[in-house]
This record gives C-alpha cells, sequence and structure tokens, in this order.
C-alpha cells in the first residue's frame, strides 16, 4: 500500500477464524490442563487467555491494528459476559440439580411437625409463610411507594419537602435489612408485649426493604410520562387527579407493576429480619397476627443448620421452590406488563 | 355559544420573571385571530393564559383582566378546570393519549371525567366531531384502533375532533401545523374555516402566508429588546396588517426584514 493513493480495501481474514483459533486455543490448553491434572477452570480459563492472544496477533499480521484491536476487544467484552453469566448458570444447574431429589408431592403438602430425623418432611408452612408474609409486604408497601412516587413527580415539584423526601428514600434503601428487622421488633415489642411474634412483623420490616423501590422505579415510570398527555387533559377540563389517575397511571402501570415485583423478588429471599420477627416454627400458621411463622429462606437457614443429610436435601429443595416462586412471580411481570403497555403500531 | 374575549394589561410573570408585558385587545367571537412573532415573544404564553393552561407551570402567573363574554377567567372564585371545559386547546405536537382507541380519544373529555354517555349518544358525539375534523371517512372503519396509529396530520385532526366534542366555546390552536406536511396543513386549514362559523378561534403561527390565509384579525408580538419581556406590537385585521400595517416593525417583520 502506498502512503498517496489510500486503499479501501484490505486483506481479511476468514468468516471462520474467531471458531478456528477458539478449537485451537482449547486444544493447546487441554495439553497442559492434561498433563498437570487442572479442573475444567483452569483448562478454559488458559484457553480464552490464548485465544485473547492468538486471533488479535493473528489480525494484526493480516489485517492491520485497527482490526486487531477490534478483534481483542470483542474478546475481552465476551469474555467479561461470560464471567457474568457463568455463575448464574452454574447457581441454577446446582440448585435444580440437587433440589430437584427432594421435591416430591409430600414436600411440597408436609410441614415440619414432628419430623424426626430422617423422616420426609416438607416445605408446606414455609410455602404458606412466604406467600402470607410477602403478599401483606406487598399490600402495605405499593399503596404507600405508589402513592409517594405519585407526590414526587405531579405535586412535590421541586419543594423542600419533595427534596427531603427523596434523600430518606435513598437513604432507605441503603438499610441493612437486619436493621429493619429490629426495627419491626421493637414496634411489634412495644405494642404486643415483648414475647409476642406475630407473621405481620415481618411483612413490616420487608415493607421497609420495599418502599424505597417501589418509590424509585414507580417515580422512573411516571417522569417518563409525556407533559403533553396531561396538557392534553387538562386543556378538555380534566382535573389534576382525575388526569393522574387515568392517564399518567394507565399510561405507565406496566412499568410500575414491573418495578413492584422486581421490588417483591427483593424481599422474598430475606432471612435476617424475618428469622428475628417472624420467627420460625414447625408447624403450618395461615394466621399472620398471631403466632411464628417460616418462611422459605428460614427454612433453609434451620434445615442447613441442622447438618444432617437430610436437612441439607431438605435446604436444597427449599432453595430449588423459592428460585422457582420467583421466576414465576417475574414471568407474570413480564407479561402483564406487556399486556397492559399502550398498544405500538 | 362563540364568545368573544376582552384582554386588558395583562401581564404574565413566570416567577419574578415577566415574560409578556401590556397586552390588551378584543377577540371577536366567530372569528379566527392569529399571533405571529419571533420565537421567544410569549404568543404561545399569551395564548395559554386564554385558558390558564400557563398555570401547568410552576409559579406562573398574570396580573391583569381577561374576560369572556363580560366574565372574568381570574377571579378569585373561578375554577381554572372550568374554564378550560368551555375554551378547548390544540397543541403544537399531536397528542392523543396512547391507551385509548380512536373512538375513546374523541370521548376523553367526557371519559376521562367519568361523565355517563348513552351508546347512542356516544356514538352521535363521536361521529359529529370526527366529522367536524374532517377525519371520519378516513378512520369510520377502524374506530376501535389506537389513536397513536394515525399518520401525523391524522392524529392532530383526531386532537381537533376531541377538542370540539366537549362542545368548547374557544378553541385555542397553538401552532397546530408546524409538525405536518404541506397536504396536512392544507387540510387543518380548510377545517379551520368551517369550524370558525360556530366557534372563536385564536391560533398562534409562524407561518405568515397561513396567518395571512386562515386569520380576520392578526396581532404581532415582538420583544423591545433581547432579555425584555415581550409586547403587542399591532393589532389590526389581518387585511390591513398585510398591506397596510401602522407599525414599521410590522411590516418589516411581515416582509422578512428585521431591525
Amino acid at each position: 500500500m502506498s502512503a498517496t493513493t489510500a486503499s479501501l480495501t484490505h486483506a481479511r481474514l476468514p468468516r471462520w477464524a474467531p471458531v478456528l483459533v477458539a478449537v485451537m486455543a482449547l486444544a493447546v490448553a487441554g495439553l497442559p490442563a492434561m498433563l498437570r491434572g487442572w479442573g475444567p477452570v483452569a483448562w478454559v480459563v488458559l484457553a480464552v487467555v490464548l485465544f485473547l492472544v492468538g486471533l488479535p496477533g493473528w489480525s494484526l499480521v493480516v489485517e492491520n491494528r485497527r482490526a486487531a484491536t477490534d478483534r481483542l476487544m470483542t474478546g475481552l467484552i465476551w469474555a467479561a459476559f461470560g464471567c457474568a453469566v457463568m455463575p448464574l448458570l452454574w447457581l441454577v444447574y446446582v440448585v435444580v440439580s440437587t433440589g430437584a431429589e427432594a421435591i416430591n408431592a409430600d414436600f411440597l403438602s408436609y410441614s415440619m411437625r414432628g419430623v424426626i430425623g430422617d423422616e420426609q418432611g416438607g416445605v408446606y408452612h414455609a410455602l404458606i409463610g412466604t406467600v402470607l408474609i410477602t403478599l401483606a409486604a406487598t399490600v402495605i408497601s405499593v399503596p404507600i411507594g405508589v402513592l409517594t412516587a405519585i407526590y414526587l413527580v405531579e405535586y412535590g415539584a421541586k419543594s423542600r419537602l419533595a427534596r427531603w423526601i427523596t434523600f430518606l428514600v435513598d437513604v432507605m434503601t441503603g438499610i441493612p435489612s437486619i436493621v429493619a428487622g429490629l426495627f419491626a421488633l421493637a414496634l411489634v415489642v412495644l405494642v404486643f408485649g415483648p414475647a409476642f411474634r406475630m407473621g405481620l412483623g415481618g411483612s413490616i420490616a420487608l415493607s421497609l426493604l420495599m418502599v424505597p423501590t417501589v418509590v424509585r422505579s414507580s417515580e422512573e415510570m411516571f417522569r417518563l410520562v409525556p407533559m403533553d398527555l396531561r396538557e392534553a387533559a387538562y386543556a378538555l377540563g380534566v382535573p389534576k387527579w382525575r388526569t393522574i389517575l387515568k392517564v399518567v397511571v394507565p399510561t405507565s402501570i406496566g412499568g410500575v407493576i414491573t418495578g413492584v415485583v422486581l421490588a417483591i423478588s427483593r424481599v422474598i429471599g430475606e432471612t435476617a429480619p424475618l428469622l428475628v420477627v417472624a420467627g420460625a416454627t414447625d408447624g403450618v400458621n395461615f394466621n399472620l397476627f398471631d403466632g411464628r411463622m417460616t418462611t422459605l429462606p428460614v427454612f433453609i437457614f434451620s434445615q442447613y443448620s441442622l447438618s444432617t443429610p437430610a436437612g441439607y436435601e431438605r435446604a436444597w429443595g427449599g432453595a430449588l421452590v423459592l428460585i422457582v416462586i420467583v421466576m414465576v412471580l417475574n414471568l407474570i411481570a413480564r407479561g402483564l406488563g406487556k399486556l397492559l403497555a399502550p398498544p405500538k403500531n | 355559544m362563540a364568545k368573544s374575549i376582552d384582554v386588558s394589561d395583562l401581564n404574565i410573570y413566570y416567577g419574578d420573571f415577566l415574560a409578556v408585558e401590556g397586552v390588551s385587545m378584543t377577540i371577536k367571537a366567530k372569528s379566527v385571530t392569529a399571533f405571529i412573532g419571533p420565537s421567544g415573544c410569549g404568543k404561545s404564553t399569551m395564548l395559554r393564559s386564554l385558558n390558564r393552561m400557563h398555570e401547568v407551570i410552576p409559579g406562573a402567573r398574570v396580573e391583569g383582566k381577561v374576560m369572556v363574554d363580560g366574565q372574568s377567567l381570574y377571579g378569585p372564585e373561578v375554577d381554572p378546570v372550568a374554564v378550560r371545559r368551555s375554551i378547548g386547546m390544540v397543541f403544537q405536537r399531536p397528542n392523543p393519549f396512547p391507551t385509548l382507541s380512536i373512538y375513546d380519544n374523541v370521548l376523553a373529555g367526557s371519559r376521562l371525567n367519568s361523565r355517563k354517555l348513552s351508546k347512542s349518544d356516544a356514538d352521535g358525539i363521536v361521529e359529529r366531531s370526527l366529522k367536524g375534523a374532517n377525519l371520519w371517512n378516513e378512520v369510520k372503519d377502524r374506530l376501535g384502533k389506537p389513536g397513536q396509529g394515525l399518520s401525523g396530520g391524522q392524529q392532530q385532526r383526531l386532537c381537533i375532533a376531541r377538542a370540539i366534542a366537549v362542545e368548547p366555546e374557544v378553541l385555542l390552536m397553538d401552532e397546530p401545523c408546524s409538525a405536518l406536511d404541506p397536504i396536512s396543513t392544507s387540510a387543518i386549514e380548510d377545517l379551520i374555516h368551517e369550524l370558525k362559523e360556530r366557534y372563536t378561534i385564536v391560533i398562534v403561527t409562524h407561518n405568515m402566508q397561513q396567518a395571512a390565509r386562515v386569520s380576520d384579525e392578526t396581532g404581532f408580538f415582538n420583544l423591545k429588546a433581547a432579555g425584555q419581556p415581550g409586547h403587542l406590537v399591532e393589532f389590526n385585521p389581518t387585511k390591513k396588517m398585510f398591506s397596510n400595517p401602522d407599525e414599521p416593525s410590522t411590516e418589516a417583520y411581515i416582509s422578512g426584514r428585521f431591525g
């Protein structure tokens, strides 16, 4: 290539070059891995390093500097993606494969009442506890969170009160969950006396953790509703509160629901505050307002602390049930979000 | 039902900032009045103060009088919501409600206020308003489809249908054609000609030819200097405005010369 006439073309590596280099990197890395008896992780890590050296090197020789940099960066980004996704897939794989052994009809329909040693026990009581406590926490925190967001977006504007609320919500986001649990315990003790335990206390602790998430996500959603739509409603003689109720909320409802479900997913796995406030029990308790209640995370914790093979198995089974619940919740949220979002053309 | 509007010594503020100063004019019933002037001179602010829409912005307030058929718009006992029910508005950008169908968009004034309508009344209002906005033939077969599926010009006519469905006495239009192509613009201008039989119309426009084509009277707004409040330079019948204006600055602006 001469310096005077810039060429628009240059040599390109074949399309299958990355695949070839990947296969070769795996093969070359396999050699020391076999000789030294490394595990698969070390093998793959070495292969990735070889790939990140080999492909840009080849490209530098055949193509040019910019193409080589491009291939290096593409490789690095894929490697980072792998680092992020691998633990997740691994976690799901381990929980499903280990937990599946524990799952059967009895496991889902029996509590742990009177179960001794290796007898068949179940998560029924923890399932009921998780559903009731989380539901009550949602019932408490959704109205507070959504209404706070409406105040911040529609009425507060840039007033001092609105800025203080935003600040306090941000602080609340950072409250450690155990502190929320201790606060709820103090509240219950203050009202009902020292020995009293109830599931609703756990709901209060969880709602303390949910409210800031709900406020933040709903606020973002309400801000996304264009000012044009509000003005259109005002110009038709629609009062402000009806505009909020019939224009702002319906337009953003899909995103608000997604935010609520994400908040639920966040708190459904909380252990510490529930252990403190709602306590633990082996039996089924449907009454949120009286008596101890066990949730799935607390069940997992207590079974694991038994340190028996049966306990470990029940703990993994409980973990699988918990993950399935969170996944189902997320799927429902996606479905609702799609269903309720304004139709697109 | 069309009404005239008397404005006297109107000052409009955003907080401490005086945006428009000392406007006095009389807008005749069943006529089209155009506001023209350079950007930032307060035309839109002036227009929005005629149905108290400027109050949407915190800190906005007015001094002076706006009388609609002898009733003050800014009396202490006046409800801005009631004012906006009788003085409708069409905006620069078409803004149909994305969650509502074409049918429900036209009925938005009733639907959003939860007013009960019989099916036949509702059908009647929708057909009458869409015919009034010259949109009926284009959408009559897809009234249940979302309003945002229409083209820009159709959406703007849908917004006009929505505004006239509540039977206002005055219709304010804030640059209704600035986001539209010439064919849609021409459709809206024809519509304005028809609508002035029944409504008092005030229109803000940047398009001098449009002001000349559609309006009976024209007000020219300008800034005294950069950073100074906007004011009404001249208010006259459109014919006089475009042939023999009183003020040299009006002629300079209309003919494209400044200074």
